[in-house]
């Protein structure tokens, strides 16, 4: 009973991170597309919940959905060109999208069917180690500490880097 | 115990099942009486010119990026903040370092300029 | 092993915080409008009933009987979407928390809360970043130039203050060891940790009226220069649902306000009383919102360039700073004797008094430099 349950809602969040994520590459406005990239990113914080990692989906939807998405609007409001043009077609392009698409599928099917045992057989990681937060936080300060540091080096770069990009300069183009 | 995250998933279904309500009880009840002059953009009685999307200073961008980081960093000390005096002094001393690290980043962007709002 | 009584009681819990939410809204705005008239010596709405209590029954009705508007060159999906959008992180935000430890209803031991999670910290922060959407979308989807200003402002607004609510809530796990909201109430019980962190309360308390948009902070409604900002478009019951969400903003956020600063539900009396909890939520919440009423009848509203000047040059930086000091603090209680402990809030009121002067000075220079 309460596997099938998961079961269910494992195929309703699948449905959806797989239907928001088609929304996003074929909606025409980059506001819906950006929309779209919310919701999926709202579906793959529902699959850390699962994985039992709730400390995980809630910075996925602080960083991502919350900081992330924000810039982008941002950046869209930005360019003030919220109707995308229609996407120059190379020639090549099509029949080369196919062919590695069709490789990517053969791949996944093999290590999917062929490699691993039965979908069946697969536990569901629903009772891994503990992830509780204060287990995270003696993880990261412990065995991953100079990854950790080397973070917050890598944050300041970003910054530096985000300032240096965008210098105000003396005659801004834009208004409010 | 089942899964709390089930019932808040339950509570968000509620919560959204309430203004989706308000909205579509409203449509049935409210008149409907469309007009072109009433459908047009409201600009103080003025006839609105040109588009409306204009274009936005790069002010909003450098905030939402400084944003972006300082948040990404606030994520990282709440692990810290309740591990920290369970652990090892060093572990306490590394947040710190974290901290500080961040706050350069902020005086850089400070001194830069690039927290002025013009 | 799906309990069915289990699953109805979470229900119906759900239920009650959310039309207690509901009517919390409804009374909420006659509160508000008879303080403000008392505040300015008027008498506010005193018709609809004995001391004008059924008035928020009178505007509902008067709501649902207006006609809805949606401008020709709107977007109309994203139009309707907006407020829902901007109602139900506002509801969500109260799931978490605890309004009582538990008590004894039909032979059952019931929990008053309606999901007591190990990371609600973190929740309350992702659905706080979540809410920006609601008002930049209708801002986007009026196709109106105000409305859209009104809506990059008040996002710009929301994250310059999410980042100072987000330390400001390290703070309290810092000081309670957990971010579960029942333990950060329980680790209370000694002493509140208004009185550990007077500061890191003060902050809290001003970065929520700026996220909740309230006076002295409403500049995405600034009605003088925006005409009424995000919202202008927007009538009838999609602009009541937008009401809707600050009052609820309000409400949760002095409850949640109540829960890391002001002791939760604890009070006289609450081992013997479980019932007590929730009534003296109730109280303290209700002594909040007096104060943010009275705050928005004396203050003027402050200018955007100063607003973002006071998010990221005064409240960032302090509430780094205690941070430190909240940490320091603990870690000498630890190694040297629990008395250590009350370092914290003196270095931390010392810091408050240092930044006021610095603000002040810098105050000053401009205004000379003026002249």
């Amino acid at each position: 009973m309460a596997v099938d349950f998961e079961l269910i809602m494992f195929f309703i969040l699948a449905g959806v991170g797989i239907g928001t994520a088609a929304g996003m590459l074929l909606s025409r406005s980059a506001v819906y597309s950006a929309l779209f990239l919310v919701l999926n990113f709202g579906a793959v914080a529902g699959f850390y919940l699962f994985l039992n990692a709730p400390f995980i989906a809630m910075a996925q939807i602080t960083v991502y959905a919350g900081a992330i998405m924000v810039l982008f609007l941002f950046v869209i409001m930005l360019l003030g060109a919220e109707k995308l043009t229609p996407p120059e077609v190379l020639p090549w392009q099509r029949p080369l999208a196919v062919v590695l698409a069709g490789i990517l599928i053969l791949e996944a099917a093999y290590l999917l069917f062929l490699r691993t045992p039965g979908l069946g057989e697969i536990q569901m990681p629903g009772f891994g180690p503990d992830t509780s937060p204060a287990a995270i936080g003696a993880i990261l300060f412990g065995k991953y500490l100079l990854p950790f540091e080397i973070t917050s080096v890598l944050l300041l770069t970003a910054m530096v880097g985000a300032i240096v990009l965008v210098r105000p300069r003396k005659q801004g183009g834009g208004q409010e | 115990m089942p899964n709390p995250w089930v019932f808040i998933g339950l509570f968000i279904i509620i919560a959204a099942i309430i203004p989706i309500g308000a909205i579509v009880v409203a449509l049935i009840l409210g008149p409907k009486k469309p007009n072109p002059i009433k459908q047009s953009t409201y600009e103080c009685g003025l006839e609105t010119v040109g588009d409306s999307l204009v274009q936005f200073k790069a002010q909003y961008y450098v905030f939402a990026l400084a944003f972006l980081i300082f948040d990404v960093e606030a994520v990282f000390l709440f692990p810290w903040a309740i591990a920290m005096n369970k652990m090892p002094l060093y572990v306490a001393l590394e947040g710190v370092i974290f901290i500080v690290i961040l706050v350069a980043g902020l005086v850089y962007t400070w001194r830069k300029g690039a927290l002025e709002w013009v | 092993m799906i309990d069915l009584a289990l699953v109805l009681e979470w229900v119906i819990k759900s239920l009650v915080v959310i039309f207690m939410l509901l009517g919390g809204f409804a009374y909420l705005t006659w509160f508000e409008r008879r303080i403000l008239a008392r505040m300015q010596t008027r008498v506010g709405p005193n018709r609809a009933g004995w001391q004008g209590l059924l008035q928020p029954v009178a505007d509902a009705v008067k709501l649902v009987f207006k006609e809805e508007l949606i401008p020709a060159r709107a977007d109309k999906v994203i139009f309707v979407l907006a407020p829902i959008l901007t109602v139900v992180p506002a509801t969500v935000l109260a799931v978490v928390i605890p309004f009582g430890t538990q008590v004894i209803l039909f032979g059952r031991q019931v929990n008053l809360a309606v999901a007591d999670i190990n990371v609600g910290i973190l929740f309350l922060m992702a659905v706080a970043s979540v809410a920006v959407y609601g008002i930049v979308l209708a801002g986007w989807s009026s196709n109106n130039k105000f409305a859209l200003m009104g809506g990059m402002r008040s996002t710009a607004q929301m994250i310059s203050y999410e980042l100072a609510l987000g330390l400001s809530f390290v703070l309290v796990a810092l000081m309670a060891d957990s971010l579960q909201l029942s333990e950060i109430v329980e680790a209370q019980r000694t002493m509140w940790f208004v009185v550990l962190q007077p500061v890191g309360a003060i902050v809290f308390l001003i970065v929520t009226l700026a996220e909740v948009n309230r006076a002295p902070f409403d500049m995405p409604e600034a009605e003088q220069e925006l005409a009424a900002g995000f919202h202008s478009e927007y009538s009838g019951m999609k602009f009541a649902l937008f009401f809707m969400a600050e009052y609820q903003k309000m409400i949760v956020i002095s409850i949640i306000a109540v829960t890391l600063f002001f002791g939760g539900y604890l009070g006289p009396f609450i081992g013997r009383f479980p019932w007590l909890g929730p009534v003296y939520v109730l109280g303290k919440v209700v002594a909040l919102l007096f104060g943010m009423v009275w705050i928005r009848a004396t203050l003027p509203r402050i200018r955007y360039d100063r607003l973002m000047d006071l998010g990221w040059k005064v409240l960032l930086p302090l509430v780094l700073g205690l941070v430190l000091i909240t940490a320091t603090g603990i870690l000498l209680a630890d190694e040297f004797g629990n008395s250590l402990v009350w370092s914290i809030p003196v270095v931390s009121i010392l810091a408050g008094f240092l930044t006021v002067g610095l603000v002040d000075r810098s105050l000053r220079r401009k205004f000379n430099a003026l002249r």
